[in-house]
């Protein structure tokens, strides 16, 4: 199956530490198998940015998924809404990675004005740094990741700066503990 | 460009009028969490005379952690807790965390499983929208349209007990298909049923959506435009109240939708008349999909595919969606090769439609906030999770 190839390639890449996250090498190979439509995409954002700014991690039928530095994600952003046509983010979630000291940060943005996207998701991720998780918010461009982005906060602990509202949404008003969703939060009795 | 604008302006000129206004002008009223409508959720606004400017939602009263517990568990164990969030909808909550972890193990369902899990998710649509349409009809004061709903919504949950063996929590889609075939008889049982409820939809017209009240008190109320609503990505039936035919199990057909014919329903005023009306419609349209699937669906074979006892696949990621009676319902699981999920993350319509109802509210007269609330299909468990 060519779909698994691509996960075991992202899977033990996602194992090894940070300075290796440089895989040009598994978007070389998954483009042999890249459907015609999501390569476009793909395409475009490397011409625009080149490989070494967007990564491309991995790509399924209606499924692209791109690494970019947290420094530079506004600029993507901008460039994915502006000129690719994805319109809103219809989730944000934060993953813990305690052995590369990170947290991925990922956007799942599709679109309801083009019809061509509309089986579309682009991932956009981004890691940042466990002991210094901040990075710069999207509400300006996908005005949708608003409170998605406010959830991530108080679950992960990722600042986002220029969010107008970095405080507790779900969780209790007087939660006084490491945000839940990191890995060294254990639920009692497990 | 623009828009974004005008939706910054409405809400902070909401503010503005909150600084600027002596404070005992304004009255700050809390709704939720004991009101009877609200559900489990509280939301604070401030009103000036008879409008309101200023409104902060404050969900999380029934937040349980689902995605932290998800990571304690394995694929299977997660099913009976992951349909908490919606219990009169478990069925498509499930359904996309099978899909997410069928495409994770690479596990194929075979056809007939396929077919039957639609018809699950198509039966336990209509107990969605049926019960949120009895809440809706006590919302505005209309008692007749509490009871039906609510009454009508015993046939389908009688339909759902015979094919999965449990009134409303379910746990009946599974990664590989579902639990169990159906019963003897269900077929008719199940046509018999929806040739009923479309009589008594016609019914339900009459007395609720053609009530000269219902109209005065939802058209033109709480108007949210198209470009509004792809701004703040609201989803289901919101979207296509507001000129948007976005349906998932058209955009992206999952199992056996790309071979059902049906129409995206949808309209174009974007008012509280029309997102209570798009429900409605998917429920008459839902009727003509239950039919089909029992006419296409192949008449015997097997209902689940053969698993390993604690199934894995390879590390690795999948982002999966459903059309659910909220909109679309997305799950995003990373995996690290362990029978445990290492993320599980669910995109709820709920969470996304509640974005919206800041907005709507900003401006609108305080006797309008029940008809705006409650028309934007916002489940308050699912959205806390």
């Amino acid at each position: 199956m060519s779909s698994d190839q691509s996960k075991t390639q992202n899977g033990s890449e996602q194992k090894k530490s940070s300075s290796d996250l440089t895989p040009t090498s598994i978007s070389k190979k998954t483009e042999s198998i890249t459907p015609q439509f999501e390569g476009s995409l793909i395409n475009q954002l490397v011409t625009r940015f080149g490989d070494k700014l967007v990564q491309v991690i991995y790509v399924r039928p209606g499924r692209t998924k791109i690494l970019v530095p947290p420094n530079e994600i506004v600029q993507v952003a901008s460039f994915i809404k502006d000129s690719l046509g994805f319109d809103h983010a219809e989730s944000v979630s934060g993953t813990d990675y305690p052995n590369d000291n990170q947290i991925e940060v990922i956007y799942h943005l599709s679109s309801y004005s083009d019809d061509k996207l509309s089986s579309q998701i682009l991932a956009l991720s981004t890691r940042v740094d466990r002991n210094e998780s901040r990075m710069p918010t999207l509400i300006n461009i996908f005005r949708s990741a608003e409170y998605h982005e406010r959830e991530t906060f108080e679950m992960l602990g990722v600042y986002f700066e220029g969010h107008p509202r970095n405080e507790r949404f779900l969780l209790p008003e007087d939660w006084a503990d490491i945000p839940p969703l990191r890995k060294e939060f254990r639920i009692k009795g497990r | 460009m623009e828009n974004e604008q005008r939706i910054d302006e409405t809400i902070s000129r909401g503010l503005e009028i909150v600084k600027e206004a002596e404070e005992d002008r304004l009255m700050t009223l809390s709704v939720g969490p004991q009101h009877p409508g609200s559900g489990h959720f509280r939301f604070t606004i401030k009103v000036d005379g008879d409008y309101i400017v200023y409104c902060d939602p404050d969900p999380g009263y029934v937040h349980r952690g689902e995605e932290k517990m998800c990571e304690y568990r394995n694929f299977i164990q997660n099913i009976p807790h992951l349909e908490r969030p919606v219990i009169h909808d478990s069925t498509n909550i499930t359904y996309s965390y099978s899909l997410a972890v069928e495409e994770l193990a690479n596990i194929q369902v075979p056809l007939r499983g396929q077919y039957i899990r639609a018809l699950a998710s198509e039966l336990n649509r209509q107990v969605y929208t049926l019960y949120w349409l009895g809440i809706y009809g006590i919302f505005l004061g209309h008692s007749t349209m509490f009871m039906w709903p609510i009454g009508d919504r015993e046939l389908f949950i009688d339909l759902l007990e015979a094919l999965t063996g449990a009134r409303v929590t379910h746990a009946f889609n599974i990664p590989g298909g579902v639990r169990n075939d159906m019963p003897d008889g269900f077929e008719e049982r199940c046509l018999r049923q929806v040739a009923y409820f479309e009589k008594r939809l016609a019914e339900y017209e009459d007395i609720f959506y053609n009530n000269p009240l219902f109209r005065q008190r939802t058209e033109g109320v709480g108007i949210l435009t198209k470009d509004d609503a792809i701004k703040l990505g609201v989803t289901g039936s919101v979207l296509r109240a507001s000129g948007i035919p976005f349906d998932v199990r058209k955009a992206e057909p999952y199992d056996v939708y790309n071979e059902i014919d049906f129409k995206i329903q949808y309209m174009k005023t974007g008012d509280s008349y029309a997102r209570s009306t798009v429900p409605f419609l998917d429920m008459k349209e839902s009727c003509h999909i239950i039919r089909e699937l029992l006419d296409k669906m192949p008449k015997s074979g097997e209902v689940r595919a053969k698993l390993q006892p604690n199934p894995k696949g390879p590390a690795g990621e999948s982002y999966k969606r459903v059309e659910s009676g909220r909109g679309a319902l997305g799950y995003y699981i990373v995996s690290d090769g362990t029978p445990k999920p290492y993320r599980v993350k669910l995109s709820v319509g709920s969470f996304r439609n509640m974005l919206a109802l800041p907005f709507l509210l900003i401006g609108s007269k305080l006797a309008d906030m029940p008809s705006i609330y409650w028309s934007l299909n916002y489940w308050p468990v699912e959205a806390d999770r």
